[in-house]
C-alpha cells in the first residue's frame, strides 16, 4: 500500500467519526431527561469542580459502539501516519506533496512591487520530517487520550458529543500539520480553536466553563489577527503561500527587493504574534489556565500535547523566514524565556492540581520558543515531542486523581494517596521525574538540549540560559510540590471523599502506563552529541529533522567540558528543586506555612497570577472594551446622531424657508396676477347682469349707433 | 283721397318695429316679450312685402312666408322654453331670471 499518496486520508478518518457522532450520536447514547431540563447558562447552585449531574448517567448498551468507533478512527489514522512516515524515510529528499485539487482558484493580483501574480491555494498535503513528527504525536498521543477518555467520561452526559468534538479536533489538528500552505494551515488553526472552545465549554451549564471557553476563543482571535496579517503580507511580497515555494524563495534570496529586512521582520513578528495566541505565550497566555475548566482529557490532548504546540510548529515551519530576521528571533527567544520563568513563578503557589499543570505547560511552551528563537528548531520540536508524552501523562494522571477524589481538584485536600492509587502515583512519578529533567527520562534530553543551545548558539546568550536554568529549578520544585501535596505526607482528604477513593479502571490506567513508557523512552531518540558512547541511532531525531532546517553555523565552539559542566549544573538544579520540595512539603510541612505568613504579599501576588487578568480586565475589557464602548456610544450619540439630527434640522429649516418662499413669493405672484385681472375686469362684470332685456337694449343701442353714424355721415 | 303708397307701408312697418322693440325692452312678462318679437317680425314682413310690391319682385313675398314659418317655430320653441322655465322658477318675469351672469 502506498501510504504516501494516501496522506490525504489521514485527517478524514477522525472527520468521519466526528460527523457520525454529531449526526447520530444521540441515538447511540440517549440522554436522561434531566439533562434536557438544565438550561444552558444557568449556573448550578452546587458549583463544584465538576457538575452535579456527573455520575447519575448510566450508559446505554450502544455507548460501547462510540467507545470503539472514535478511538478506532484515530488508531486507523495513526496506522496510516506510521506507514506514510516509514515510506517517507526511504525517499531521498524526504518530502512528499499530495495536491488534491485547487481550493481557491487562480486569481490575479498585483504584488507589492507591481508584478502580476496569481493567488492560488491548493487543497494539498505535505509530508516532510516536521509534519511527520507532528502527525505521529497527534494521532499516537491522541489515540491514547481517546482511550483514556472512554473511561473518564463514562458517566458524563453528552458522551457522544464529547467524542464528536474530540474526533473533530483530531481532524482539524491533522489538517493544520499536514497542510502544504499557510491558508490551509489556517483552516486547521481556526478549526482547533473552535474545538478548543467547544470542549472547554463542554460543561456549558457551568458559567465559569462557558466563560473560559469564550475567553479562550476571544484571546485566540487576537493572535489570529496577527497571523492573518502576516499571511497577507507574505502574499503581497512573495506572491505565494505554499510552504515549498515560500521556503525556496526565502532560502535562495530570490525574493523581490520590496521584501526587505523590515518587511520580513514585520512578517515574522506578525506570525509569531499569532503563535503567542495559540501557544499561550506572553501576552496572550491568559486563556490557557482558564481552559482547565474543560474535562481533563481535553486539557491533556488540546491544552498540553497538541493544539498549544501549533504555534511552535508554525514558527518551525516558517524557519526560513525567521532565519533571515535576527530581530524577530530575538523577540521569539525573549518572549519564550520570559513566559517560561513567569508562568513557573505562578505555578509555584497554585493549589488547583490542574492549574499547576496548566502553568507548567505555558512555561514549557516558553522553553520551546526559546529554542526556536536561538535557531535550534529541531530541539524545539524535540521538546514538543517529549513534552507531549510527559505532559499528557501528567494531565491524565491528575485526571485519574480527580476521578479518585470524586471531583476534588484542590491539592490542599489531598495527600497520602500513594497507597490508594498506586498505578496513578507511579506513572505520575515517572512524568514528574521526566519534566523535572533527571537524566535518563525524556524531559532531560530535550530540556538540556534547549539550555545548551540557549547558551552556545550564536543567537543565544548567558541570560537566556540563566533564565532557563532558574525555570528548570522552579519546574522541579513545583512538580514535586504537586507530587508531595497529592501523594505523600499527611492525608488531608475530606472524610466523605476518603471513603471511596479508588484506582481508575484499566481503560484509564493503560494509557497512563503507555505514556509513562513514552516519557521514559522518547528522549533516547535525541541524546546529547556529547554522549558519544551511544550509537548514531540514539541521535535519530536530530538526524531526521536537521536537514529540513538546513542550518549553518550552529556548531558550537565551546569545549566539551563546558557542556558537561552545564549539564551537571542543570541536573543539580533539578535535583535541588526536587529535594527542596520534598523537604518542605513532606518532611516539614510547617515551614511553607510559616514562609507563607512571612511573605504573604509576595504569595498573594503569585497566587493571583501577578494580577495579569485584573490588568487585562482593567485595560482591555473595562478600559478598551467598556470604556471604548461608552466612548463609542458617546461618539454615536454626539457625532453620528448629531450629524443625522443636524442634517434633519437643516432640511427642516430649509423646507420652512422654501415653504415661506412658495407661500408668499410664488403663490403671491400668482394670486397678485389673478387679483389684478379680477380687479380690472370688474367694470366689465357690471355689464353682465344676466338679464336678457339689458342685452337686447345694448343690441338696440348698438344698432341705433351704427344707424346714427350712417345717417349723420 | 291719397293713395296708399310704399312710404305708408314703410311707416307702418317702422311704427310696428318701434312698438315691438319698446315692448321687448320694457315689458317684464316673457309672454309679452314673445308677442313683441312677433310684432317685430311682422314689421319685417310688411317691409318685405311693401318692397316686393313696389318693385314687382315676388322674392320678397316668398321671404315673408319663410319669416312667418320661422316665427311660428320660434314662438313654439320660445313658449316651450318658457314653460320649462316656469316649472323651475315659478315665474315668467324676465328680470327675475338672471342666472347667466358672471
Amino acid at each position: 500500500m502506498n501510504f504516501l499518496d494516501l496522506i490525504w486520508l489521514i485527517p478524514l478518518f477522525p472527520l468521519a467519526g466526528a460527523v457520525l457522532m454529531l449526526l447520530i450520536g444521540k441515538l447511540l447514547d440517549p440522554q436522561p431527561p434531566s439533562d434536557v431540563a438544565v438550561a444552558p447558562g444557568v449556573e448550578q447552585s452546587e458549583a463544584g469542580p465538576r457538575p452535579a449531574n456527573h455520575a447519575h448517567h448510566h450508559p446505554g448498551p450502544l455507548q460501547n459502539l462510540i467507545r470503539i468507533i472514535c478511538p478506532g478512527m484515530v488508531l486507523v489514522s495513526f496506522i496510516f501516519s506510521a506507514g506514510a512516515v516509514w515510506q517517507l524515510s526511504h525517499l531521498p529528499n524526504r518530502l512528499h506533496q499530495v495536491i488534491q485539487f485547487t481550493w481557491i482558484a487562480a486569481m490575479p493580483f498585483h504584488m507589492a512591487n507591481g508584478h502580476l501574480a496569481t493567488f492560488q491555494v491548493d487543497w494539498g498535503f505535505l509530508l516532510d520530517p516536521l509534519s511527520s513528527v507532528m502527525i505521529l504525536v497527534v494521532t499516537g498521543v491522541g489515540f491514547l487520550i481517546h482511550v483514556y477518555a472512554t473511561g473518564y467520561m463514562a458517566h458524563d452526559n453528552g458522551f457522544y458529543r464529547f467524542f464528536g468534538y474530540f474526533n473533530l479536533f483530531i481532524f482539524f489538528m491533522l489538517m493544520l500539520v499536514l497542510a502544504n500552505n499557510y491558508t490551509l494551515l489556517f483552516v486547521g488553526w481556526e478549526g482547533v480553536g473552535l474545538c478548543s472552545y467547544l470542549l472547554i465549554g463542554f460543561y456549558f451549564h457551568k458559567k465559569s466553563a462557558a466563560d473560559a471557553g469564550k475567553k479562550a476563543f476571544i484571546v485566540n482571535r487576537v493572535g489570529d489577527a496577527g497571523f492573518v496579517l502576516g499571511m497577507l503580507l507574505m502574499l503581497s511580497v512573495l506572491g505565494t503561500v505554499r510552504f515549498t515555494d515560500v521556503n525556496s524563495a526565502l532560502r535562495s534570496g530570490q525574493f523581490p527587493v520590496e521584501a526587505g529586512y523590515g518587511v520580513l521582520t514585520a512578517m515574522a513578528l506578525l506570525m509569531f504574534f499569532g503563535a503567542t495566541g495559540k501557544s499561550a505565550q506572553v501576552p496572550l497566555y491568559i486563556w490557557l489556565p482558564d481552559a482547565m475548566e474543560g474535562p481533563t482529557p481535553v486539557s491533556a490532548l488540546i491544552h498540553a500535547a497538541t493544539m498549544v504546540t501549533a504555534g511552535v510548529y508554525m514558527v518551525a515551519r516558517s524557519s526560513a523566514l525567521f532565519q533571515l530576521t535576527p530581530v524577530a528571533c530575538m523577540w521569539v527567544a525573549g518572549i519564550g524565556a520570559f513566559t517560561a520563568i513567569f508562568a513557573a513563578t505562578i505555578a509555584l503557589v497554585q493549589n488547583d492540581i490542574k492549574r499547576v499543570l496548566a502553568y507548567s505547560t505555558v512555561s514549557q511552551l516558553g522553553y520551546m520558543f526559546v529554542a526556536l528563537g536561538v535557531g535550534a528548531y529541531w530541539v524545539a520540536i524535540f521538546h514538543l515531542f517529549t513534552h507531549a508524552f510527559f505532559k499528557a501523562l501528567l494531565f491524565l494522571g491528575s485526571g485519574s486523581v480527580i476521578h479518585a477524589m470524586s471531583g476534588e481538584q484542590d491539592m490542599r485536600y489531598m495527600g497520602a494517596l500513594k497507597k490508594k492509587i498506586p498505578v496513578t502515583h507511579w506513572t505520575m512519578w515517572v512524568g514528574s521525574v521526566a519534566i523535572a529533567g533527571i537524566p535518563g527520562l525524556a524531559g532531560f534530553f530535550s530540556k538540556d538540549e534547549i539550555l545548551w543551545q540557549a547558551f552556545s548558539s550564536p543567537k543565544g546568550s548567558t541570560v537566556l540560559w540563566l533564565v532557563g536554568l532558574v525555570t528548570a529549578a522552579m519546574t522541579a520544585f513545583y512538580m514535586w510540590r504537586l507530587m508531595n501535596m497529592t501523594f505523600y505526607g499527611q492525608s488531608r482528604v475530606k472524610p466523605e471523599v476518603a471513603a471511596h477513593v479508588h484506582e481508575s479502571p484499566a481503560v484509564m490506567t493503560w494509557p497512563l502506563i503507555a505514556l509513562a513508557a513514552g516519557s521514559v523512552l522518547a528522549g533516547w531518540l535525541g541524546v546529547p552529541k556529547l554522549w558519544s558512547m551511544f550509537g548514531e541511532g540514539f541521535r535519530a531525531f536530530p538526524r531526521w529533522l536537521e536537514p529540513m532546517f538546513a542550518l549553518a553555523g550552529t556548531e558550537s565552539e565551546h569545549p566539551a567540558s563546558t557542556e558537561w559542566s552545564l549539564m551537571i549544573l542543570s541536573v543539580a538544579v533539578a535535583a535541588g528543586g526536587i529535594s527542596l520540595a520534598y523537604y518542605l512539603y513532606s518532611k516539614r510541612p510547617e515551614i511553607p506555612e510559616r514562609m507563607l505568613e512571612r511573605a504573604r504579599p509576595l504569595h498573594t501576588v503569585l497566587y493571583k497570577k501577578w494580577y495579569v487578568d485584573e490588568l487585562y480586565d482593567f485595560l482591555f475589557v473595562n478600559g478598551l472594551g467598556k470604556g471604548g464602548g461608552s466612548a463609542m456610544a458617546e461618539f454615536d450619540r454626539k457625532i453620528v446622531d448629531g450629524s443625522v439630527n443636524g442634517a434633519g434640522w437643516l432640511t427642516r429649516a430649509s423646507a420652512t424657508l422654501s415653504m415661506w418662499w412658495d407661500t408668499w413669493i410664488v403663490d403671491g405672484a400668482v394670486r397678485f396676477t389673478s387679483f389684478s385681472v379680477k380687479l380690472l375686469s370688474y367694470p366689465a362684470c357690471l355689464l353682465e347682469s344676466g338679464r336678457v332685456q339689458t342685452y337686447a337694449l345694448f343690441v338696440v343701442v348698438g344698432v341705433l349707433a351704427f344707424l346714427g353714424y350712417y345717417v349723420a355721415r | 283721397m291719397h293713395p296708399v303708397t310704399t312710404v305708408h307701408y314703410l311707416a307702418l312697418s317702422a311704427a310696428l318695429l318701434l312698438i315691438g322693440t319698446i315692448g321687448v325692452l320694457t315689458r317684464r312678462n316673457i309672454v309679452i316679450i314673445l308677442m313683441s318679437i312677433e310684432l317685430i317680425l311682422n314689421a319685417v314682413n310688411i317691409n318685405l312685402i311693401a318692397f316686393s310690391h313696389a318693385w314687382h319682385n315676388v322674392g320678397g313675398q316668398v321671404f315673408a312666408i319663410f319669416v312667418i314659418t320661422d316665427a311660428v317655430a320660434e314662438a313654439a320653441v320660445g313658449l316651450g322654453i318658457l314653460i320649462a322655465l316656469f316649472r323651475n322658477k315659478e315665474t315668467v318675469q324676465a328680470d327675475e331670471i338672471d342666472l347667466l351672469k358672471w
